[in-house]
C-alpha cells in the first residue's frame, strides 16, 4: 500500500498562470523587440570619431578643471541655489490653499474641482517644456527657472497635502467641530497639526527635486548651473564639464543625506 | 486664609524659549529668501517680465488652432520615443538588477568592497538627469536614438536599482531560513527564498520607471538624442507655434495613456 508520491517539484509560475497567456506575452515581446531594435540607426563612423572624445570626457571626469570657468560655474551655481530656494518657498506658499482646496473633505464641490484641475495641469506638464514657454515669454535667466520650478512645485506639493488632508483622523475634526469652530478654527486645530509634519518633509523634498531641476533646464535657457553645462560641452570643454556634473552629484548626494535626516527628526 | 496672591497660570501652547527659538527661525527663513531673491533677479530684464502678458497673448494667438495636417510627420518619431522609453528601460533593468543584488546588505557577496561602489553608482547615476546624460552621450555617440537609449537606461538604472534593493532588503528572513534549512545552495536561496518575494515589486518598480521614461523620452530630441523631442526643437527654432502646440498635445496624449497603462498594471500587480 504505497502511494507514489512525485519526486520532482517545479516552481508554479508567479505572475500569469494561464500558459497560452504566458506564450503569447512572449511572442509579442519577441516580435516587438525585433521591430524596435530595427528602429536604431547607427552610424559607426561617427561613434568610433566619438569614442576619442569618450576618452576625453572620462580624463576629464576624473581631472576636473574647476578654475578655468570658476566665475562661470559659481554664477551658475548661485543661480541654482537661490532659484531652487526662493522657487520652493513660493511653490509651497502657494500650494497650500491650493492642497486644501483639493481636499475633498473640507473643500465645497466647486472649489475641489478647480484645484484639481490645476493640480492635473501642473503635473501633466514636463518641467523643460514650461521652461521653454516660460523662456520664450520672460526672456532668458533665473527668472524663468524659478517661475518653471515654483509651477512644477504646486502640482507636486498640492497633491500630495490633499491626500494627507483626505486621509487624516476625523475624529480630531468632528471634536473640534463639535466646539462649534468656524471652517478656519477647523483648519488651524484639527488640520494643520495632523498635517505639518508631513508638509515639512515634502517641502524638503521637493527643495531637492527642484535643485536636480534647476541643473535641467539651464538647458533650454532658463539660467542656473545647466546653462554653464550646456556651454561648456558645447565648448568641448570635458575638463569644465566633469568640475560641473561632480558639483552636481555632490550637492544632489548631501541634499539627499540631510533632507533624509532632516525628515526624521522632523517626525 | 488669604488666597488673593495665587495667580492662576495662562494655558499657551509653547514655552517661552520654544516661542523666541520659532520667531528666529521664521526670521531666519525669511532673512533667507529675501537675500536669496536679490541675488537671483539680479540679471533680469524687468522690461521682459512686464512684458509677458502681451507675449503670451501674441503667442497664444498664434499657436491656435494646431496644425493637425502636422501630425502625418509625428507618428515616426513618436514610435521612436516609445522604443526609446521601452528599450532603455530594459536595458537599465538589466544592469540595475545585478546591481541591486549586490547593494542589498543582505544578499551581497562583500559588504566592505562591492557593496559601497554599488552604491555610489546608484546614487551618481540617479543624480544625473537623463536630459544631462543625452547632452554628454549626443556629443559622444553623434545625434540619433541610440544615445537616447543609453541616456534613459542610465538613468533608470539608479532608480531602479535604489527601489529594488530596498525591496530586497525587506525580505521575509523566515523564507530565507527556511530554504536554507533544506540544504539549498547559494544560488537556489536566491531564487527560491528571495526572488519569489521581490518579484512583484520588481514589476511594480519596473512598469513605474517606464512611465517615466515616456515622459523623459519626450524630450530628449531636443538635445538630439531622436524622438518626438527632435521635432519639437526644429519646431520651435522655426517658430512655426501651431506645430509646437500640436506636438506639446501630442505628447500630453502619450503622457496620459502610458499613465494609465502604468496604473492598470501595477493595479493588477499588487
Amino acid at each position: 500500500m504505497s502511494t507514489a508520491y512525485p519526486t520532482t517539484w517545479r516552481k508554479p509560475p508567479q505572475m500569469i498562470q494561464s500558459r497560452g497567456w504566458r506564450i503569447a506575452l512572449a511572442l509579442g515581446a519577441i516580435v516587438y523587440l525585433f521591430l524596435a531594435i530595427g528602429t536604431i540607426e547607427v552610424n559607426w563612423a561617427r561613434v568610433i570619431a566619438g569614442m576619442e572624445r569618450a576618452q576625453r570626457f572620462v580624463a576629464g571626469f576624473l581631472q576636473p578643471d574647476f578654475t578655468t570657468r570658476w566665475r562661470d560655474i559659481s554664477n551658475g551655481l548661485m543661480e541654482s541655489l537661490t532659484m531652487t530656494f526662493t522657487s520652493t518657498v513660493v511653490g509651497v506658499a502657494i500650494s497650500i490653499p491650493i492642497g486644501v482646496g483639493a481636499a475633498r473633505n473640507v473643500a465645497p464641490r466647486a472649489v475641489y474641482l478647480v484645484c484639481r484641475a490645476i493640480i492635473a495641469v501642473s503635473r501633466a506638464l514636463q518641467e523643460i517644456i514650461v521652461a521653454i514657454f516660460f523662456v520664450a515669454l520672460f526672456g532668458f535667466g533665473a527668472f524663468a527657472g524659478f517661475l518653471t520650478l515654483t509651477f512644477a512645485t504646486i502640482g507636486f506639493i498640492g497633491k500630495l497635502l490633499a491626500e494627507d488632508i483626505e486621509d487624516i483622523d476625523e475624529a480630531q475634526a468632528e471634536a473640534i467641530r463639535a466646539t462649534g469652530a468656524s471652517w478656519i478654527q477647523l483648519i488651524n486645530y484639527a488640520i494643520q497639526p495632523q498635517v505639518m509634519p508631513r508638509l515639512i518633509g515634502l517641502s524638503l523634498y521637493r527643495l531637492d527635486i527642484n535643485f536636480r531641476e534647476s541643473a535641467v533646464i539651464g538647458i533650454v535657457g532658463a539660467g542656473g548651473i545647466g546653462a554653464a553645462l550646456n556651454t561648456s560641452l558645447s565648448r568641448y570643454e570635458y575638463d569644465s564639464a566633469g568640475a560641473i556634473l561632480l558639483i552636481i552629484i555632490a550637492i544632489v548626494m548631501m541634499a539627499e543625506y540631510s533632507s533624509g535626516y532632516l525628515r526624521k527628526w522632523v517626525k | 486664609m488669604s488666597m488673593a496672591s495665587v495667580e492662576t497660570p495662562v494655558w499657551a501652547h509653547r514655552t517661552p524659549r520654544n516661542r523666541l527659538m520659532l520667531w528666529a527661525g521664521w526670521l531666519a527663513c525669511v532673512a533667507l529668501f529675501v537675500w536669496c531673491w536679490e541675488r537671483m533677479t539680479q540679471r533680469t530684464i524687468w522690461a521682459f517680465v512686464w512684458d509677458a502678458p502681451n507675449a503670451a497673448a501674441d503667442i497664444g494667438s498664434r499657436a491656435f488652432p494646431p496644425r493637425w495636417s502636422y501630425m502625418e510627420r509625428l507618428w515616426a518619431p513618436l514610435w521612436d520615443t516609445l522604443n526609446i522609453a521601452t528599450l532603455g528601460t530594459l536595458l537599465g533593468i538589466a544592469m540595475a538588477v545585478p546591481l541591486a543584488f549586490l547593494a542589498a546588505s543582505n544578499t551581497t557577496p562583500s559588504r566592505l568592497i562591492l557593496r559601497p561602489i554599488a552604491l555610489f553608482v546608484i546614487v551618481a547615476t540617479r543624480s544625473i538627469n537623463s536630459l544631462i546624460w543625452a547632452l554628454l552621450l549626443v556629443s559622444i555617440l553623434g545625434p540619433g536614438i541610440l544615445a537616447g537609449i543609453l541616456a534613459i537606461a542610465l538613468r533608470s538604472i539608479g532608480f531602479i536599482g535604489k527601489l529594488l534593493y530596498e525591496a530586497i532588503e525587506e525580505t521575509d528572513i523566515r523564507q530565507v531560513e527556511a530554504i536554507t534549512a533544506t540544504g539549498a545552495s547559494q544560488g537556489q536561496i536566491l531564487t527560491y527564498g528571495i526572488v519569489p518575494q521581490v518579484l512583484p515589486s520588481f514589476y511594480g518598480i519596473s512598469v513605474f520607471r517606464w512611465d517615466i521614461n515616456i515622459r523623459e523620452s519626450a524630450i530628449l530630441g531636443l538635445v538630439g538624442a531622436g524622438g518626438i523631442g527632435a521635432q519639437l526643437n526644429s519646431s520651435l527654432n522655426m517658430l512655426a507655434w501651431p506645430q509646437v502646440m500640436l506636438i506639446i498635445l501630442v505628447i500630453l496624449g502619450t503622457v496620459v495613456v502610458s499613465e494609465w497603462v502604468s496604473a492598470k498594471v501595477r493595479h493588477a500587480i499588487i
